[in-house]
C-alpha cells in the first residue's frame, strides 16, 4: 500500500503547486500539504525602479489578473504623489475595473474552476476543461460565452490600452479620456455581460443546485471551515471592487473590525513555513494559533464568499436577489461551504456587470479632463482594490525623485493561502481511506483550492536554505578553478 | 548564450589580487578613431612612446561609430576597461559622430552604474592626430586606475552551493557548460 | 491521421501567456481542431507524470513561457525538451527574461532578507522556507532551490523559434500554430514575428519629424501627452525605433510610450544598449554638461531599456559587488 500520494503539478488555476499526501498504516490520510514552488521577488527588484512605472511592472505578478495590480498600483500613485484623480478618471478606472471583474470570474467559471461541475468531478482528465464545458452546454453557447468574453477583452483594451498588462495608469488620473464610440461599446458590452451573469447563475442551478450529489458534496463538512472573512465594503456596507474600508466579520457573524487599508499594518501579520514559498497571512488581532480555524485563530478568508460574509449585501438590484438567494439556500449568514465560492462568484460577476452599466451611462465619464498633474514631492503611498481572488494592497515608499526605495504587497491569495491549506488537509482525509486514491478522488482534493481560485502567482515572493554539499568547479583542461562548499 | 561560471584564464596566469601572487594586470579594449585616435596611437608607437601593453585597439572609421553593444561585449569578453578615442569637438570628419558618440557613452556609463561597473571603467577622450603623448598618458592613467579598482569578472550566473542540486549539463551551440555529478548514493 | 500534439507550459511566468492562448477566441476552438493539446495546467488536467509518459520526440511542440529560475522549472524544461520535436520560447520571459529578469539587479540572498527578514508585514520569526527537504511530523517534504539569477529559455535548453511579446499577440501566436500544423515552420532559430521597427505600424509616424531631438526627457506623470503627436517628439523616452513590431502599437495608441516588450530586431545583440543607443542618439546637445542634464532624466536606464530583457543582455546581471578585500566574486 502506497504511504505517499502526490498530486503534481494541481491544474486549473493560476500558478504553481503540488500537494503532498501522507498516509498512516491504516491507509487513512496523516496530513495533506499544498505546497507552491515559486517565487520571482518582485518586492525587491521594485527597489530603484521609477514610481510611475509600478502600475505596468506589478501587473506582471498576475497575467490572469493584471488589472488588479494595475489599479492597486495607480491608486498607491496617488497617495504617494499626495493627488487626487478628477471624477471622470476614476469612473473610467471603476469601468474599466469592473470590466475586468466579470471577465475573470466568467474566466474562473467556464475555464478554471467551474469544469468540475459542468462536466462533473469524476469525468475523464481530458474533459475536465473548457472543451469539455462547450460539449456540455453545446456549441453554440461555448461560443456566446468565448465571443462575451472577447468583447470585455476588447472594451478593455480599449480603455486601458491592453487588457493583458493595462498601460493607462498614472498618478492623478488615467492616459487618455474616453471616446462616445467607447462609451456606446461600453453600454453594450455591460448588457452582454450582465446576459451572461445571469445565464452562468442559471447554468449553476440547472446543472449544479439541481443534482443531490452536487448539494450533498457542497454542504458537506469535508468541504466546509469556519473563519474569520475579510472584504471590501462602501459606506452602506455592501461590496465594493474598486474602493472602501475593509471589514472583518468572525466565524458566528459579528463584526470584529474596520480599518483603512493604509492601516493594514496594524491587523495583518504574514506566517512562514518552511515547506512553502507562500506567506500566510492571518490577523494579529487574534493571533496565529496554527492550521485549525475557529474564533481563536486569526486565519481569515478572502475573495467570493468571505467578501459576501463580510458585507450586508449588494450595491446593485439583480445582484441583489441573487445574494438573497445563496444566502437563504445555504442557511442564513456566514456561509462556510467553501465550494459555494462558486455561487458567490457569478452574484459578484452580476453585481459588476451592473456597475458596468452604471459608469457607462454616466456622462461625466467622458469629460477630457482624466489627469491631475502632480506637482507634490512623493513620500509614500498605499493602495488597495478587491482583486477577484481578494483583498489586494501595494504599499510603497520613494525618495523625492520618485524613485521606489520600498515595497510592500500583500496579494489578494496570501490572505486566503491558510485556509486553502486547511481545505486541502481537510478534504485529503474526508476522502482518501485505505489508501484508496483514483484520479476523480484526487480531483476532488484539488476542487478544495480551486473554489478559491487561488493565484499562486500572486501569492508567492519568497526563499530557500541549504544542505550541506562540496563542490569543485574544474576548467576544460581539468584544472581545480573553485571549491564550493555548502555547510 | 551559455550561463557558465565566467572562466579567465589570463587571470591564473598573471596572478590574483586576493592571494598577493604576481600583480593584476587590466586589460584594455580601446576603441580608436581612424582619423585621429587611431593615427595618434600609430606616432606614439613609431616614436616609442611606452604605453600599457594591455591595451587592445579596434580601429573605427569615427567615434560616433561606437555602437554600446561593442563596450558590453569587451566587458563580457575579459575588458576590465574601455577606451574610446574620437576627434575634437568640431574636428569630426563626418561633422556630428563624436558628438553622438559623448552622448551615447554619457548615457551608458550611467546604466552601467546601475549595473555595478564603476564609471573609471568607461572612458572617452578626445585625441587628435598630433597627440601621441597623450595617447601614452590616458593608456597609463586607466591602466592604474583599473589595477586600484582590480579585476571586472562579468559573472554570467552567480551560482553558490544551493544551486549545486539543480544544476544541469546543458548549454546552446557547443558552449560548455557546469556539469554536476552527485556523489554516490546521493540523490540529485 | 492523427493530430500533432502540442503542450504549453509556464516558469516563472504571470499566466498572461496563457491568456494570450485563451484570447484566440473562436480560434483557440479551431486550434484544439488542429491539435491535441496534451499538457497545459492552467487549463486543463494533465500531470508530469502524463508528459513522461511520452516517447522522447513524440510531441511536436512545446511552448514555454515564463523566465528559468528554479530547479523545477529547469527540470520541467529539459523534460519537454526530450519529448518535443520542436521547442518554442513563448513570450518576453523566455526569449528575453522578462520583468522578473529585473531581479538579476540583486542578488538571492538580498531578495531572501527582503522577503523574510525586512517585509514590515511579517511576524518576525525569521523563519525561511528551505530548498531541499524539510522534515514535519508526517514525513519529508521537498521544495525546489531558488536559483542564483533569472535565465532565459535557451540558457538553459536548446530552443527552436522564439516569440516574442508580453504577451505575444493572438495573430502571432495563430500565425505560429498554423505555421506547425501546415509544416511550415521557418528555419530554426527564426523570431516569429515581424522584422522592423515599432514605428512602421505607430499611427503617429506621420508626426515624426525627420530630425527628431529632444532637449528634455520628460516622465508620463509630468504633463499630459498631445494624443496625437509621436511621443519621442514629446520628449518621453519611447522605445519604439529599436522595438520590434507585431503588437498593433497599442501602448502608443493608449498615449503610453512603448516599454521594448517584443524584444529586439535580428540585426541587435543586446537590446537594452541598442535601445540606450538609439535614445542617446536623439539628445539635443554637444556639450558635457548638457548632455549630463539629459542624460540625468533617465532615473533608471536599466528599468528603462532592460525592462524586459536583462538576462538576455551580454552582462546578464549586475556584476557581483566587491567583497571586503577589494576581490571581487
Amino acid at each position: 500500500m502506497s504511504t505517499h500520494v502526490v498530486i503534481d503539478p494541481i491544474t486549473r488555476l493560476e500558478g504553481h503547486g503540488k500537494i503532498e499526501i501522507f498516509l498512516g498504516e491504516d491507509g487513512d490520510v496523516d496530513r495533506a500539504y499544498l505546497q507552491i514552488p515559486e517565487l520571482r521577488g518582485f518586492e525587491k527588484f521594485a527597489q530603484g525602479r521609477r514610481a510611475e512605472d509600478m502600475p505596468q511592472i506589478t501587473s506582471r505578478i498576475c497575467g490572469v489578473c493584471p488589472m488588479a495590480h494595475h489599479m492597486a498600483a495607480t491608486k498607491a500613485l496617488d497617495d504617494l504623489y499626495h493627488v487626487e484623480p478628477p471624477p471622470a478618471a476614476r469612473k473610467i478606472r471603476e469601468l474599466a475595473y469592473s470590466t475586468f471583474i466579470v471577465e475573470d470570474h466568467a474566466l474562473h467559471f467556464f475555464f478554471l474552476g467551474g469544469p468540475d461541475f459542468v462536466v462533473g468531478p469524476d469525468a475523464p482528465k481530458a474533459r475536465r476543461n473548457i472543451l469539455g464545458v462547450v460539449d456540455a452546454v453545446g456549441l453554440e453557447v461555448g461560443k456566446e460565452v468565448i465571443g462575451a468574453r472577447h468583447q470585455l477583452r476588447e472594451l478593455m483594451n480599449a480603455i486601458a490600452g491592453k487588457a493583458l498588462h493595462p498601460v493607462f495608469g498614472l498618478p492623478g488620473g488615467v492616459s487618455r479620456f474616453l471616446t462616445p464610440e467607447i462609451q456606446q461599446d461600453a453600454n453594450k458590452a455591460a448588457a452582454r455581460a450582465l446576459n451572461l451573469g445571469l445565464f452562468a447563475l442559471d447554468a449553476f442551478r440547472k446543472i449544479v443546485l439541481a443534482e443531490p450529489a452536487n448539494v450533498e458534496m457542497i454542504t458537506s463538512e469535508a468541504y466546509t471551515h469556519r473563519t474569520y472573512a475579510m472584504g471590501m465594503v462602501d459606506g452602506a456596507n455592501k461590496v465594493a471592487f474598486y474602493d472602501g474600508r475593509l471589514r472583518v466579520v468572525a466565524p458566528d457573524g459579528a463584526e470584529l473590525l474596520t480599518f483603512a487599508a493604509r492601516d493594514y499594518l496594524d491587523h495583518v501579520t504574514e506566517h512562514v513555513e518552511p515547506w512553502t514559498y507562500m506567506k500566510f497571512a492571518y490577523l494579529k488581532d487574534v493571533g496565529w494559533n496554527g492550521f485549525t480555524d475557529g474564533a481563536g485563530s486569526g486565519i481569515y478568508s478572502v475573495a467570493p464568499l468571505a467578501r459576501l460574509n463580510a458585507s450586508e449585501g449588494m450595491a446593485t438590484p439583480r445582484a441583489q436577489e441573487a445574494y438573497e438567494e445563496l444566502v437563504s439556500t445555504l442557511g442564513g449568514k456566514p456561509v462556510h461551504h467553501t465550494l459555494a465560492n462558486h455561487w458567490a462568484r457569478l452574484v459578484e460577476l452580476v453585481y459588476a456587470a451592473e456597475r458596468m452599466a452604471e459608469l457607462a451611462a454616466d456622462p461625466e465619464i467622458l469629460d477630457p479632463n482624466v489627469r491631475t498633474v502632480p506637482i507634490a514631492v512623493p513620500t509614500e503611498g498605499i493602495g488597495v482594490v478587491e482583486a477577484p481572488r481578494g483583498t489586494l494592497i501595494h504599499h510603497y515608499r520613494s525618495d523625492e525623485a520618485g524613485l521606489i526605495t520600498s515595497a510592500n504587497l500583500i496579494v489578494a491569495t496570501q490572505n486566503n493561502a491558510a485556509r486553502i491549506a486547511l481545505s486541502v488537509d481537510k478534504a485529503a482525509r474526508a476522502l482518501i481511506h485505505d489508501g484508496k486514491a483514483d484520479d476523480g478522488l484526487l480531483n476532488r482534493i484539488e476542487m478544495a483550492f480551486r473554489a478559491y481560485d487561488p493565484c499562486m502567482g500572486c501569492a508567492t515572493h519568497n526563499l530557500p536554505g541549504h544542505m550541506p554539499l562540496v563542490a569543485e568547479i574544474r576548467d576544460l583542461g581539468g584544472a581545480l578553478l573553485r571549491e564550493v562548499r555548502r555547510d | 548564450m551559455p550561463s557558465e561560471t565566467k572562466v579567465r584564464p589570463e587571470a591564473a596566469a598573471v596572478g590574483n589580487v586576493a592571494t598577493g601572487e604576481g600583480r593584476f594586470e587590466p586589460t584594455i579594449v580601446a576603441f580608436f578613431c581612424n582619423w585621429c585616435t587611431y593615427t595618434a596611437a600609430d606616432m606614439a608607437g613609431l616614436s616609442r612612446m611606452a604605453y600599457s601593453p594591455a591595451v587592445r585597439v579596434v580601429r573605427l572609421m569615427c567615434s560616433g561609430r561606437l555602437d554600446p553593444q561593442f563596450v558590453l561585449a569587451a566587458f563580457r569578453q575579459g575588458a576590465d576597461g574601455v577606451l574610446i578615442g574620437g576627434c575634437h569637438p568640431g574636428d569630426c570628419h563626418y561633422q556630428e559622430g563624436n558628438y553622438k558618440a559623448l552622448r551615447r557613452v554619457t548615457l551608458l556609463r550611467s546604466m552601467l552604474r546601475q549595473l555595478g561597473i564603476e564609471d573609471e571603467r568607461l572612458r572617452l577622450e578626445w585625441i587628435s592626430a598630433s597627440e601621441g603623448e597623450k595617447v601614452q598618458r590616458v593608456c597609463n592613467e586607466m591602466a592604474e586606475d583599473l589595477r586600484r579598482l582590480g579585476p571586472l569578472h562579468v559573472v554570467l550566473s552567480k551560482l553558490g552551493p544551493e544551486d549545486l542540486d539543480g544544476l544541469l549539463a546543458v548549454g546552446q551551440n557547443g558552449s560548455p557548460a557546469i556539469a554536476y555529478e552527485p556523489a554516490e548514493g546521493e540523490v540529485p | 491521421m492523427t493530430k500533432p500534439k502540442v503542450a504549453f507550459y509556464w516558469c516563472a511566468a504571470c499566466g498572461g501567456c496563457e491568456e494570450a492562448v485563451v484570447d484566440l477566441n473562436d480560434d483557440l476552438l479551431a486550434a484544439v481542431e488542429l491539435v491535441d493539446v496534451v499538457f497545459w495546467p492552467v487549463a486543463m488536467d494533465f500531470k508530469r507524470e502524463d508528459v513522461e509518459a511520452f516517447a522522447d520526440g513524440e510531441l511536436a511542440a512545446a511552448f514555454i513561457n515564463g523566465a528559468v529560475r528554479t530547479s523545477e522549472q529547469e527540470e520541467m524544461v529539459a523534460l519537454l525538451r526530450r519529448k518535443s520535436q520542436a521547442v518554442v520560447a513563448f513570450g518576453s520571459c523566455a526569449v528575453l527574461g522578462g520583468i522578473p529578469g529585473l531581479a538579476n539587479l540583486y542578488d538571492r540572498e538580498s531578495i531572501l532578507r527582503e522577503v523574510y527578514h525586512e517585509c514590515p508585514s511579517l511576524e518576525g520569526s525569521g523563519t525561511r522556507p528551505a530548498a531541499g527537504t524539510t522534515s514535519v511530523e508526517e514525513g519529508d517534504l521537498r521544495l525546489p532551490v531558488f536559483g542564483a539569477d533569472v535565465r532565459t529559455l535557451d540558457q538553459v535548453i536548446d530552443v527552436d523559434y522564439y516569440l516574442p511579446g508580453c504577451a505575444p499577440p493572438a495573430p502571432l501566436i495563430w500565425a505560429a500554430l498554423s505555421a506547425l500544423v501546415e509544416g511550415k515552420l521557418p528555419e530554426k532559430g527564426t523570431v516569429l514575428a515581424p522584422d522592423v521597427a515599432l514605428c512602421s505600424e505607430c499611427p503617429r509616424s506621420a508626426t515624426k519629424p525627420d530630425k527628431l531631438s529632444v532637449d528634455h526627457f520628460r516622465r508620463p506623470h509630468e504633463f499630459v501627452a498631445d494624443p496625437e503627436q509621436c511621443l519621442l517628439a514629446q520628449g518621453l523616452v519611447c522605445l519604439g525605433p529599436a522595438t520590434r513590431a507585431g503588437c498593433q502599437a497599442v501602448c502608443t495608441v493608449a498615449n503610453m510610450p512603448c516599454t521594448g516588450c517584443m524584444g529586439p530586431t535580428t540585426r541587435v545583440a543586446d537590446y537594452g544598449a541598442k535601445a540606450l543607443s538609439a535614445i542617446a542618439s536623439l539628445i539635443d546637445a554637444n556639450e558635457d554638461d548638457e548632455i549630463l542634464a539629459r542624460t540625468a532624466e533617465i532615473v533608471d536606464p536599466v528599468g528603462t531599456f532592460y525592462r524586459y530583457s536583462l538576462p538576455a543582455s551580454l552582462l546578464h546581471r549586475r556584476v557581483a559587488e566587491p567583497a571586503g578585500n577589494g576581490a571581487r566574486q
